[in-house]
């Protein structure tokens, strides 16, 4: 409930951006499978152009509200809106929209160049116009030799690329892409990331990202939308929603975090002064509004603003080396810190010092090396 | 490695239960495809001298001419009919629930527990309450009764190995349902559809019991006109007749499994 209404007008950041019409905008959208809720009530506001992430474990409910935007699902209650139109009741094959299935759904009988024209087709678009404008969507994914192959004959990459021009030639209102990288392997899927990216700044296509790869998400948003549990937990850029997690749930689903057990001491306005054993930090205040002072809190710390001194330095945390494991450009340490943290702290050392000087079984001290540390109440596993 | 007798006892029993199977299967075949060359007018086993003049009986008796293009007629039509009827109440059942979906699932599929000649009896006691006469279209609306179950059990399969994503992809791209069907879903059928024709083909063209009941003289099917020919002749004009009809049998058979696993329509329960 908190996060209904708080993080849309939060990050909306320029005094203009109630005037921008949103290129797709949902209102309260609901959506249940028999008795199970799999999105429930969806707020949000995509800005024209932006690239806009829902990130989020399988079931999370992420394709659902894709689905409803497509118009392949009818929403129970609420509204979407296209572009400011009314779409709610729009079926899929007036909605205007570009979509990428993760497994391309390329139509197996069809050329590639078929393929591509099939959106201009049902348009009625002139079949000069459309010889041109599926050469240059070609052209844009860079297949222009593959006119005349089936897809069957292609790679995955190209079989994506294809799926891609078709979908945006059309010039659609809005790009889905359904984890579309998620069938191609490793290297393939990071230049793929780039290529997209790149098409995508270039024509300004409004795009919603379907991905439960929190690299992916971090990397190529303008925006993200964390979800759980049909619920949209939090909305914010990459860098906001990773030091700024709005709730438990966020703050353990992307990027690393160790849990330490802190106690609210203080509040300060926006700011929470929290202690952990003898050291203390601010962290934002409306997380834990709700904690009495003096109460515990759970305080979430990324591996890399932890740090190493030695045992006993003064507001530093007692702890024992349990493992190393070498990275390459980091060396991740594993500490038991049995006063200050029920499960093992990860601990990241950038270079390759941390290999000699803590080896397994060193006592050391610990400290918090950044202000963007943030605390919750305390609770179970996220 | 050395293997312990055990193991090759086992392994050569195992081949020679293999090699019974197939002789029990293979042995009326084998015997009736010889029993076609015998140069004397009776079926005899085997045959104490030779001759072709049985494949020359069979394609000039005119009963079998007419039965051949009778039945052929008949065929072509009921498979035909039974695809389109049976492919539309195949797409209704896959893709939309309804208050009678599953009795009406029933019903078509009864065909496969309801005996032949109850079929062809049936029909029959109807033509004759209701005056309808003998004709073709009587026998070909028992052949699609009969054929209806495997068409539709064959395009169902189809529908359930249809990527539904294809369909919303062309639906995204702005095709209507109607050109969905016709540019997507059809087309993608099509393997499916052209096999449930063919077997329906080879059932019709076969079928006996029921065409018995219901065909006249001048709609008689070859089965049927074998069956009258049986009845006067012992000669070896049947057996001649059999091996032309399993070498053209077998010779549809391997065209349709080229073009999609036979074996799917076949034995996979679509449940």
């Amino acid at each position: 409930m908190l996060m209904r209404t708080d993080p849309m007008t939060a990050d909306m950041p320029s005094v203009a951006s109630d005037k921008i019409r949103p290129a797709v905008q949902l209102d309260g959208v609901t959506k249940r499978f028999g008795d199970s809720v799999a999105l429930h009530e969806a707020w949000l506001k995509i800005r024209p152009s932006e690239f806009m992430t829902l990130l989020g474990p399988s079931g999370c409910g992420k394709t659902t509200l894709l689905n409803l935007i497509a118009g392949f699902l009818e929403a129970d209650n609420g509204e979407i809106f296209i572009e400011g139109a009314l779409v709610t009741e729009t079926p899929a094959h007036m909605r205007e929209i570009g979509i990428v299935f993760q497994n391309y759904a390329l139509f197996p009988h069809m050329s590639v160049a078929k393929n591509v024209a099939y959106g201009l087709t049902t348009r009625g678009v002139e079949k000069k116009e459309i010889a041109r404008r599926v050469e240059e969507a070609l052209a844009l994914v860079k297949l222009s030799g593959f006119a005349d192959r089936k897809p069957r004959q292609l790679s995955g990459g190209q079989q994506q690329r294809v799926a891609l021009a078709r979908a945006l030639v059309i010039k659609p209102k809005v790009l889905l892409l359904d984890e579309p990288f998620s069938a191609l392997d490793k290297n393939l899927r990071g230049s793929m990331q780039v290529e997209l990216k790149q098409i995508q700044r270039e024509l300004g296509v409004t795009t919603i990202f379907v991905t439960h790869d929190q690299g992916e998400a971090l990397s190529m948003s303008d925006r993200i939308a964390v979800m759980s549990a049909g619920r949209i937990r939090q909305i914010a850029a990459p860098d906001d929603i990773y030091r700024r997690p709005a709730d438990r749930f966020v703050a353990s689903f992307v990027g690393d975090a160790s849990v330490l057990n802190g106690r609210l001491v203080a509040r300060r306005g926006d700011v929470a002064v929290v202690s952990i054993g003898d050291m203390s930090v601010n962290v934002p205040a409306t997380p834990t509004a709700g904690v009495a002072i003096g109460d515990a809190v759970d305080v979430f710390v990324r591996p890399e603003h932890l740090a190493v001194t030695p045992r006993g330095a003064s507001g530093s945390l007692p702890g024992t080396v349990t493992a190393q494991v070498f990275q390459g450009g980091h060396v991740d340490l594993y500490i038991d810190a049995p006063g200050s943290a029920r499960e093992r702290i990860l601990l990241r050392s950038p270079g390759i010092a941390a290999l000699s000087s803590c080896p397994v079984g060193a006592e050391i001290g610990l400290t918090i090396g950044s202000d963007d540390i943030v605390a919750f109440p305390p609770g179970e596993a996220p | 490695m050395k293997r312990s007798p055990a193991t090759l006892a086992l392994r050569w029993s195992g081949r020679v239960l293999v090699a019974v199977i197939l002789l029990f299967v293979l042995l009326p075949g084998v015997v009736v495809a010889i029993s076609a060359f015998n140069d004397r007018a009776i079926l005899q086993f085997p045959p104490q001298s030779w001759s072709l003049r049985w494949f020359w009986r069979a394609f000039s008796y005119a009963d079998f001419a007419k039965g051949f293009w009778n039945g052929l007629t008949v065929t072509v039509w009921a498979s035909s009919i039974a695809v389109v009827v049976g492919s539309a109440f195949a797409f209704a059942i896959h893709r939309y629930k309804f208050a009678l979906r599953d009795f009406l699932e029933g019903i078509l599929l009864s065909p496969l527990i309801i005996p032949h000649y109850t079929v062809g009896l049936g029909i029959l006691i109807l033509a004759s309450q209701t005056g309808i006469g003998r004709g073709f279209p009587l026998v070909i609306f028992a052949h699609v009764v009969m054929v209806l179950p495997f068409v539709m059990r064959s395009t169902y399969i189809s529908l359930e190995n249809l990527d539904t994503r294809l369909e919303l992809a062309a639906s995204s791209l702005g095709a209507t349902p109607l050109r969905i069907l016709f540019t997507v879903t059809i087309p993608l059928l099509i393997p499916g559809l052209l096999s449930g024709w063919l077997f329906a083909a080879i059932l019709s063209f076969n079928e006996f019991t029921a065409t018995l009941f219901v065909s006249s003289q001048a709609t008689q099917t070859l089965p049927v006109a074998m069956y009258n020919y049986v009845r006067e002749f012992a000669d070896p004009t049947l057996a001649a007749l059999s091996v032309i009809y399993i070498v053209v049998t077998a010779t549809l058979l391997t065209i349709a499994n080229s073009f999609l696993g036979l074996g799917k329509i076949l034995n996979v329960d679509a449940h």
